[in-house]
């Protein structure tokens, strides 16, 4: 069910992380257990506890004692933001150093973008 | 039940199995027990289980000794490949047996656990075949609920379904019932999302004791140009290297912190994580020095330090 690439509850967490930005998950909206976690995913229960640790310490969901764990309200802008500003690093960046090792020239890339807009 | 092993030491004869193991599990974990064959899994376990005294060093149970100890051995399971190692005429009879030894057996669960496994209990235990006995071991060991409870290759001859509902059980019930767990195993990368830690032993040693994580976090494979790579990894622990042609790739073990992965990106290499099984063979490889160079690694690093 997991890829390699990253440890299994980074991978938990980042889907966390989407749910929330897709509008799946809303603020206040309590998240399936990490029990629930666990066994849908088929791994140790402390693994999945880390990923709700992390999530906790990064403020995207905090914790009501005895009953679960909750999204925190602001965290879908906080999430937002945080992707805006890795937005160029992340996607353009590698993009156009893409772009130049194939061939193509950047002119091109701008006019897609242009009709992808238009098409919009 | 906790465990703590002291210079634990087990000789058969002339050959010395566990060379000098000190080690301490805590209650209410899974762990993973990797090892070569003949590495001394089966002898280590066969310990804690009480069936075999150790030549040397002391272990604890519960805080208590083990061997000839009826009190501590009754909260102790251990499930060989194929079930309890006696000989039993019907599945009946082996869970007659069971109940009788295992103070905390659930019978409604045992019996759930044979519809799950296909298995009845009019059947003959000699006439299954290895992965139905390998079920009946697993049933067994989950339905005693014992506080230490130990699957030493309980998966043999089991087909991928099978074994899938042995994992789905396994933890289900050790969420709902909170126990110490041992699993060894060769199937690493189908078992190793199940292990909150693992230990790899190796010829009698034990080689690493770690939160399953924090290992797989250590591990980073670098890839790229040889000459880079090189220049990139000297100074560091590397289990492996390969090369093709003009590309080489090789195994880091230990804590790459942000500023090291950003040059290594920076300088056009690719970073990439390292799966247990692989670190597992690098990490036991008999001719490598890198298993030497494991425990200092380990004593220095930081287990908090783990955020990749």
């Amino acid at each position: 069910m997991f890829d390699d690439r990253s440890p299994i509850y980074r991978q938990i967490a980042d889907r966390i992380k989407a749910d929330v930005l897709s509008g799946a998950l809303r603020g206040d909206e309590q998240v399936m257990s990490t029990n629930q976690y666990a066994a849908f995913y088929r791994i140790n229960p402390a693994t999945a506890a880390k990923a709700f640790q992390q999530l906790v310490d990064e403020g995207v969901l905090y914790k009501k004692r005895g009953i679960g764990m909750f999204v925190s309200p602001a965290a879908p802008d906080a999430l937002r933001a945080e992707r805006r500003e890795r937005f160029f690093a992340d996607v353009v960046d590698p993009m156009v150093a893409e772009a130049k090792a194939i061939g193509i020239p950047l002119g091109d890339v701008v006019k897609r973008i242009d009709e992808l807009e238009g098409r919009g | 039940m906790n465990v703590e092993v002291r210079d634990l030491r087990v000789d058969y004869g002339e050959v010395r199995a566990v060379d000098g193991m000190t080690f301490s599990l805590d209650e209410g974990k899974i762990y993973g027990l990797l090892g070569r064959n003949g590495s001394g899994k089966t002898t280590l376990m066969s310990v804690l289980a009480g069936f075999r005294r150790e030549s040397g060093g002391t272990v604890r149970v519960g805080g208590r000794p083990v061997f000839e100890n009826g009190k501590v051995t009754s909260e102790i399971c251990l499930i060989r490949d194929a079930g309890e190692t006696i000989d039993i005429d019907k599945v009946d009879d082996a869970l007659y047996f069971a109940e009788w030894l295992r103070p905390r057996w659930d019978a409604a669960y045992a019996d759930e656990l044979l519809e799950r496994f296909g298995l009845r209990r009019k059947m003959s235990v000699k006439a299954m075949s290895k992965g139905q006995r390998s079920a009946l071991g697993v049933v067994v060991g989950l339905a005693g609920r014992s506080p230490l409870t130990m699957f030493d290759e309980s998966y043999l001859g089991m087909d991928a379904p099978s074994r899938y509902a042995f994992y789905d059980a396994l933890l289900a019930d050790f969420m709902a019932h909170s126990r110490t767990i041992i699993l060894s195993t060769h199937l690493i990368e189908e078992y190793s999302s199940l292990f909150e830690e693992v230990m790899i032993i190796d010829r009698g040693r034990l080689v690493v004791q770690e939160e399953s994580q924090t290992l797989l976090s250590r591990g980073t494979a670098v890839t790229g140009p040889a000459d880079r790579v090189e220049e990139f990894t000297a100074g560091l622990t590397v289990l492996n290297t390969r090369r093709l042609g003009p590309t080489a790739s090789a195994m880091v073990y230990g804590d790459l912190d942000e500023a090291r992965r950003r040059k290594a990106r920076e300088t056009g290499l690719e970073l990439g994580p390292i799966a247990m099984q692989d670190l597992f063979v690098h990490l036991t490889e008999p001719s490598g020095d890198a298993a030497r160079a494991v425990p200092s690694e380990d004593a220095s690093a930081d287990r908090s330090g783990d955020t990749r």
